[in-house]
């Protein structure tokens, strides 16, 4: 990826709760994540992570507390910038080949000249010989890079991934541990959220662990950061 | 501006998207042309009968028919969750509303302008003569079952039970629309057709009302 132009932005969960009814998927979570840092985020199925992620993209409503965006000095921004989100589901349409779906998006943010800017991400991302191609002829690898290009239509100071590497062959899994090597190293922000210890976990500069929605272990470094990493469902 | 500029973009992807798969529309029109040759071949209506029981026929196949065309629509976005991406591009989820009920209309006005034809020769009514008056009451019909539908399409692609919730949320909440449909319909297809302003105008009514309660509350349909 090359050298962006964002400003570098942290978030600060306040005291977060997220019910569903009487269920606590959230429970008084507080992070703060200074700008270009990469937080790694493991635990159980269940345990709140994706609901973490989703709620600092805005998809999801809080019951109360707060989420705020930072500058480079901790000050809150009065206007968040857009995060970019990568999940496990695609978040593109198969029925529109790898450009259509990137000029839809980079319409609908108003983004300036929407061609060149897909035609440039699609570049980056590998797949301009496949531009015309359909979305939904590609392999899960294929489909992961023109997710990745959607989520940096915008040049997103902020970069969330909800386990994407899952379904990944072991040369797309390494395609995409350097791509968010080189989103971090840019100064983008990173949370993901991870199964197990992969070749994308070890780029992370700190690892938190959720529990029943509620954060029970962070660190950046030490003996305790490798084990919070290779935590599974086991 | 925004807001219209994003209709159009998300309208276009809706037509581009259904034009390649050509899922609701052949569904739509194979499902109302075997209701109306069916009831023409069981009940084999004289002209009169017809005139007094078309229009009726008509709607009703028509509002069957949109609760399996509505279906889809939001339920298709959860295949790649690509309705997270839709709202964290545009700044108002109306945007996505509105451009999913225009191609709603779209699709199911040309559904219907396509059966005219068949259902005039199959039940011997002429058309003709008000074909462009009939088209102004399928349009407004059309955008009653799509402006209600592509709402409760919302709610329903978030439950349980989807398939079930669906018609039977849309079919009590269209009965004003199904009757003053058919009745400006029927006051088209008699000997000397006249124009049912009355109608019209209940149907222009109902039109307002939901697109406004859809663009004051569309965006908590939307939320998880």
């Amino acid at each position: 990826m090359k050298t962006a132009s964002f400003s570098p932005t942290g978030i600060r969960f306040e005291n977060i709760d997220k019910r569903y009814g009487a269920l606590y998927a959230l429970r008084r979570v507080s992070l703060e994540i200074p700008a270009g840092e990469c937080v790694a985020f493991a635990g159980r199925n269940g345990s709140g992570k994706t609901t973490l992620l989703r709620i600092a993209a805005r998809l999801a409503r809080l019951s109360s507390g707060a989420v705020n965006f930072l500058d480079e000095s901790g000050e809150k921004l009065a206007t968040p910038p857009g995060a970019g989100f990568v999940a496990h589901a695609t978040m593109v349409y198969d029925e529109l080949t790898a450009e259509e779906n990137l000029l839809l998006f980079a319409r609908l943010q108003g983004i300036d000249q929407p061609a060149a800017r897909a035609e440039a991400l699609l570049g980056e991302v590998g797949l301009l010989e496949r531009r015309n191609s359909l979305v939904r002829t590609f392999s899960r690898g294929m489909r992961q890079r023109v997710a990745i290009a959607r989520a940096l239509l915008s040049e997103p100071p902020v970069v969330l991934l909800d386990e994407p590497t899952t379904g990944l062959d072991p040369q797309g899994a390494r395609w995409f541990a350097q791509t968010v090597r080189q989103l971090r190293d840019s100064g983008r922000t990173i949370l993901m959220s991870l199964h197990g210890e992969s070749e994308v976990s070890t780029l992370a500069t700190r690892a938190i662990r959720l529990d029943a929605g509620a954060v029970v272990a962070d660190t950046q470094t030490g003996a305790n950061f490798r084990s919070i990493l290779a935590f599974t469902n086991a | 501006m925004a807001l219209l500029s994003n209709t159009a973009v998300l309208l276009g992807k809706e037509l581009r998207t259904e034009f390649r798969s050509r899922e609701l529309l052949t569904t739509t029109v194979v499902f109302i042309l075997t209701i109306v040759v069916l009831f023409s071949f069981t009940f084999d209506p004289s002209v009169n009968e017809s005139r007094r029981f078309g229009p009726g026929l008509l709607w009703l196949a028509f509002l069957f028919a949109a609760s399996l065309m509505l279906q889809p629509c939001f339920l298709r976005e959860q295949t790649n969750d690509t309705l997270s991406a839709l709202r964290l591009s545009v700044n108002d989820p109306f945007a996505i509303f509105l451009a999913k009920l225009a191609a709603n209309t779209l699709f199911m006005l040309f559904t219907q302008i396509l059966l005219l034809p068949v259902f005039s020769i199959l039940y011997n009514v002429p058309v003709l003569a008000a074909f462009p008056q009939l088209v102004l009451v399928m349009f407004m019909g059309s955008l009653g079952l799509s402006v209600t539908g592509t709402a409760l399409s919302a709610i329903s692609a978030q439950a349980r039970m989807r398939e079930l919730l669906l018609p039977l949320l849309l079919l009590p909440l269209l009965t004003p629309v199904l009757i003053a449909s058919t009745e400006a319909t029927a006051s088209l297809l008699v000997l000397n057709p006249i124009m049912p302003w009355k109608w019209l105008g209940f149907l222009l009514g109902f039109d307002v009302v939901f697109l406004t309660a859809l663009w004051l509350f569309g965006e908590y349909l939307l939320e998880e």
